[in-house]
């Protein structure tokens, strides 16, 4: 074991620990939104929006991320220069960048499974409490906002740790398309060095690390915001 | 030449159509992923008895093993295990005064997957032999049942609608999972799309047809295993 390479490589092990990071908060941040989206929908009334979300749905949690991740940046990325007016815009340097990419396609897979947890956990609130909101006359808006979402997030908290995990462990999948994340610099460094597992090891390390921290912060999320378990008659 | 007519020809059976490496692709996804599924099954067993064992070394060999698993990325331990299960399998030859010898890819990648599978296999087998209720395994060994037949007769049946679920899960994740062996370059269906559109630059379409390939896959495992899941659980009182 030789860690001899980790003072010169040090400030690329720290960008791509930081990318690593920065993919990660994105898609959580973003998916979770359209998540909540995917889950009201599937539980609403609209027929097609609800054909919609579970084709969504059901496709994303059905293929391998790595076929969306390069479907995205090879398929997608080949028609945007198309575009009219894009390349000319102020985002486009953002748009040509593989880390664009590889943060879409991490977002809508996580908002595909993050959807199907929610949508369960909307089904798992309590109807008396749905039914009292609208007693005391809510309405269907003010519900959803202020009882039925809050609730069915209090009551998916616990899969949502897991669920974020997932998604940090999924996350080195995007060195394939060039982003330089905390693998892809252990990738490079490997070829540099001919080193084959230590800096495997040494970014294993930070990733267990990391989901340890979450784990932790989860469960702490959870103790502030106690649930009252229900008496069994 | 109409689009529609050139979509067809690219994806036609055989060359200079690209139909017939995706369907080989396909093929070899479900091979490995398959053989995974087994490897993982053999050793979540294994994993789940010798945790249930009482022993307290064979405890936390599996306690480690599963808790590491499941906390490294699987791409990192795909690409760790398949350089160090080569590179180990090598050196133990060579101990030996035995030559090298190149791995097949099939085999390798069939040995990474079941290795990871076998760690959650673990759970699923332990969760689901706890959940037997106690009783009955009391009552096999009233009737002076050996373990071997206890096992067979009683652990085994009741176990096995307990894990279904479990195993659906792992069977659709060890599909997903199989695309990141193409990353160590086995050209299994991910790699078959990526090369055919390098080849042929239709990007949009080879990814769309091989995701399409991977949804009839999952859909269908889907039915089955909802199928199979009603037959083990006949006879069974509806959860309320």
């Amino acid at each position: 074991m030789e860690f001899g390479w980790v003072l010169e490589y040090r400030d690329l092990l720290l960008h791509g620990a930081f990318l690593t990071c920065v993919l990660l908060v994105i898609s959580v941040v973003f998916g979770f939104s359209l998540a909540i989206i995917l889950a009201v929908s599937q539980v609403g009334d609209n027929a097609i929006v609800r054909w919609i979300s579970r084709g969504y749905c059901t496709f994303f949690r059905g293929t391998p991320l790595l076929i969306q991740l390069w479907l995205i940046y090879y398929g997608l990325g080949s028609y945007l220069p198309y575009i009219p007016g894009l390349r000319a815009s102020f985002l486009w340097p953002v748009m040509r960048e593989g880390l664009f990419f590889a943060a879409l396609a991490l977002t809508l897979n996580f908002a595909a499974y993050q959807g199907e947890i929610l949508r369960g956990a909307m089904l798992a609130v309590p109807k008396g409490e749905l039914e009292a909101a609208r007693a005391v006359g809510m309405s269907a808006r003010m519900i959803l906002r202020r009882i039925w979402l809050p609730r069915a997030i209090r009551i998916g908290l616990p899969t949502f740790a897991g669920e974020v995990i997932l998604q940090l462990k999924a996350t080195p999948i995007v060195f394939s398309v060039t982003v330089m994340d905390l693998y892809g610099a252990a990738y490079k460094i490997r070829q540099d060095t001919l080193l084959i597992y230590e800096p495997l090891l040494l970014v294993t390390l930070f990733y267990v690390g990391l989901t340890f921290a979450i784990t932790q912060a989860f469960q702490k999320l959870e103790k502030t915001v106690p649930v009252q378990r229900q008496h069994s008659i | 030449m109409n689009p529609s007519n050139s979509v067809l020809q690219l994806l036609s059976i055989s060359p200079p159509g690209w139909g017939g490496v995706l369907l080989v692709g396909a093929l070899a996804t479900l091979l490995i992923s398959f053989g995974a599924y087994l490897v993982g099954m053999a050793l979540g067993l294994g994993g789940a008895l010798g945790k249930l064992s009482g022993f307290r070394p064979l405890q936390y060999l599996f306690n480690a093993y599963t808790t590491i698993v499941r906390a490294v990325p699987e791409l990192i331990l795909i690409v760790a295990l398949y350089y160090a299960g080569t590179d180990g399998l090598n050196r133990l030859l060579a101990a030996a005064d035995l030559g090298p010898i190149e791995v097949n890819g099939l085999v390798a990648a069939v040995a990474v997957l079941g290795f990871v599978q076998g760690a959650y296999m673990t759970e699923v087998l332990r969760g689901a032999i706890l959940a037997i209720p106690v009783g009955q395994l009391e009552a096999a060994k009233a009737f002076g049942m050996r373990p071997a037949l206890r096992f067979r007769r009683i652990i085994l049946p009741a176990l096995i609608p307990n894990a279904l679920p479990g195993f659906a899960n792992l069977w659709m994740s060890v599909i997903k999972d199989s695309a990141l062996i193409a990353v160590v370059g086995y050209q299994e269906l991910a790699l078959a799309a990526r090369v055919a559109a390098s080849n042929t630059k239709q990007y949009m379409l080879f990814f769309l047809a091989a995701a399409a390939l991977y949804l009839v896959i999952t859909i269908v495992s889907n039915t089955l295993f909802s199928a199979l899941e009603a037959y083990f659980r006949r006879g069974q009182r509806p959860l309320s």
